[in-house]
């Protein structure tokens, strides 16, 4: 038996305890693209526009959208690998966007990442030992040599891992062990929060559950903060003890879970959990389904007004018009939509 | 109904540097006229190979068909010489592939390639498969039929481009559409648009649809038949109430435990597999899932178990499969 099964998570008490361990405010990120030094057209992609939330410590944030909704800028932006165009990011009381590189790095210690791909984010030609062994070093966590490989050894068998696979290479691991790996660096700077960009995106439908168990159990081992940024909503709603939901570079409806999956108030929520099918036969043929019409547009050149208007089932003339903010709908319930 | 494909103990290899992978290994499943049928499994099971077996597409030298009949209408498409077998591709049996842009052709403009197989197989004429072309575009949701034409695959987006690929495959009126992994590259929103298209297109059509998946929410939503791979073979086989309602194989089960459901209470935690999905070139002697599973029995070890009926149309291959319901509760209980 498990010696974590005291931490029981619920529909009905949503993981309210702790402070404020981060504050995205008004993170805007564009990129230009296009010209060069031939000339030519450059145009302005807005990843990000103008998107606020705020996660506390020991919870998990899921943060869904389909791609080019800005989701991963988001944790990249919160990881300063870009710098954000405007907003701020106050991690633990300090905005890091003004911090000097000196500073930032000792405050990214404390912010880690896990990667979608396990099979790009890890180097090849360094054993699985080195590659977790490197960051405690460079850190100076942990200075002498025998006591490093020790925590290298610890870090492994945490993560699900044989101490014997520190001489491994990671083209000889199976894509869940090479997730572990991933997850065995990431913990290895005793991190407060954890950006798991699509962490079980890109494996097996048994091994996803192995990586999400694991991340769960080192959550309530260690009070990790997780921002989860995926777009598979059952496994968001699994994880998550509040989820936003994003859409074209902005927020479209961010609450706690048991509120977000039972009465999903924005109309692009509502199509989504719509799209998602249910390991059921019986209850499938039961559903009603709302299939949206029309892609997501080109980041390039979003829609006026509210950008999903061309794609909403509800839409009015005003949309077109109106940019929608995020306002509270219902008690801790936001939601960016003028007709609600 | 007489089956329109009877596959019956096909294998098929791989000679790797590792030693031989028998990606198939002695598979029989059919598909009824006008059905879906889903080739449910993990990356690896031999879905994939399934599929390309039956195009005949395995890549040689490396891969080859060792055994089996693959039975379309009647003719065993292994025995069929090349030029037959050309004639049926493409026409009878269309494939749809996961990643759209890969398996267009980047160089020629989409009218070209529409037209092409209209020309080829059904004899055409350039207007008349120009006018084929527009009404097939039509059909899976592409307005603007005559610019898109000129138009080149980069030009399209990812949801776009899977539109086309069914477009291709649906302009010779195949009777069966092989997809593999039709969704998986998209978005949730364009993956339910392009599942209704299917599926509506088959329905009107009257075509036979393979779906090849591992997402168990895809299979539940548009199959009627299922067949669900491990390591090869296929473990567990039935109508999708069947083996959704009533699995009767460990791995089956075990999928169906580990993903998270929306329309359930938030469970406390997931029941992962344990392990990993084996290594092809170093079987077991016995059940492949062993390994992993959680109610192996002695003779597991020792025997490999036969697709077996457990109940009427329902098969699976294990040895335990009759015990497995009263064990899993029992199990389920002790845990709570």
């Amino acid at each position: 038996m498990s010696t974590v099964a005291t931490h029981s998570r619920t529909d009905t008490v949503p993981d309210q305890a702790g402070e404020v361990i981060l504050e995205v405010r008004n993170l805007v990120k564009y990129f230009e693209v296009g010209g060069g030094f031939l000339g030519g057209h450059s145009a302005v992609v807005k990843a990000l526009d103008g998107v606020s939330f705020s996660i506390r410590r020991g919870e998990t944030l899921g943060l869904v959208g389909e791609s080019g909704c800005g989701k991963t800028t988001t944790g990249r932006c919160i990881l300063m690998l870009e710098r954000p165009t405007s907003g701020q990011v106050i991690f633990e009381g300090r905005d890091l966007t003004t911090l000097a590189p000196a500073e930032l790095r000792a405050m990214r210690r404390k912010i880690q990442v896990i990667f979608q791909d396990p099979y790009s984010s890890l180097n090849p030609r360094m054993t699985v030992g080195q590659m977790i062994a490197e960051p405690i070093a460079v850190h100076g966590i942990v200075r002498e040599r025998k006591a490093r490989n020790e925590r290298v050894q610890e870090l492994l068998s945490v993560s699900g891992l044989l101490p014997s696979m520190a001489d491994r290479y990671p083209h000889e691991l199976s894509g869940g062990q090479r997730q572990r790996v991933g997850i065995a660096r990431a913990l290895a700077m005793e991190p407060s929060l954890i950006v798991c960009d699509e962490p079980v995106s890109a494996l097996d439908v048994s091994i996803q559950a192995q990586i999400i168990t694991l991340l769960e159990r080192l959550q309530d081992r260690y009070n990790l903060t997780y921002l989860f940024v995926a777009h598979d909503l059952s496994v968001v709603r699994h994880v998550s003890d509040r989820v936003a939901v994003m859409y074209l570079g902005k927020m479209a409806e961010i609450t706690d879970r048991a509120s977000l999956y039972a009465e999903p108030l924005h109309p692009y929520t509502k199509a989504l959990l719509s799209a998602v099918p249910i390991p059921d036969p019986v209850v499938e043929a039961a559903r009603e389904r709302t299939v949206l019409i029309g892609e997501v547009p080109s980041p390039l050149n979003p829609p006026s007004g509210c950008v999903f208007h061309p794609r909403c089932p509800i839409a009015i003339d005003e949309c077109k018009r109106v940019i929608p903010g995020l306002k509270e709908v219902r008690p801790d319930h936001y939601a960016a939509c003028i007709r609600l | 109904m007489e089956n329109l494909l009877e596959v019956r103990h096909l294998s098929t290899q791989f000679a790797t540097g590792a030693g031989t992978v028998r990606a198939v290994d002695d598979v029989s499943w059919d598909v009824k006229p006008g059905e879906t049928v889903a080739l449910v499994g993990e990356s690896g099971c031999g879905k994939s190979v399934s599929a390309l077996s039956i195009m005949r597409l395995v890549a040689a030298p490396a891969g080859r068909i060792t055994g089996g009949q693959i039975l379309f209408k009647g003719r065993d498409l292994l025995t069929l010489p090349d030029h037959e077998m050309r004639d049926i591709r493409g026409k009878d049996i269309a494939m749809v592939f996961q990643e759209p842009m890969t398996s267009l052709n980047p160089v020629l403009t989409v009218g070209r390639q529409l037209t092409e197989p209209c020309e080829i197989h059904l004899g055409m004429t350039p207007d008349q498969s120009r006018t084929r072309a527009i009404e097939i575009l039509g059909l899976v949701g592409i307005s603007d039929a005559e610019r898109r034409l000129r138009q080149y695959p980069h030009q399209f987006s990812g949801g776009m481009r899977q539109r086309l690929m069914i477009a291709m495959s649906l302009s010779c009126n195949p009777a069966l559409v092989l997809a593999d992994e039709p969704t998986t590259a998209l978005d949730v929103t364009i993956q339910a648009q392009i599942l209704e298209l299917m599926k509506g297109l088959s329905q009107r059509l009257g075509a036979a649809m393979l779906i090849i998946t591992h997402n168990l929410g895809v299979v539940a939503r548009y199959a009627d038949r299922v067949n669900v791979m491990y390591a090869g073979k296929i473990v567990e086989q039935g109508t999708a109430r069947e083996i959704y309602a009533d699995p009767r194989h460990p791995y089956t089960l075990g999928l169906l435990r580990s993903v998270p459901r929306l329309d359930e209470p938030k469970r406390a935690k997931l029941a992962p597999i344990q392990g990993q999905p084996p290594d092809l070139t170093r079987l077991p002697r016995g059940c492949a899932f062993e390994p992993r599973c959680a109610y192996s029995v002695a003779r597991c070890t020792a025997e490999i178990p036969p697709l077996e009926a457990v109940n009427g149309t329902h098969r699976s291959a294990c040895w335990v499969a009759r015990e497995l319901r009263e064990r899993a509760a029992a199990d389920a209980k002790a845990a709570a």
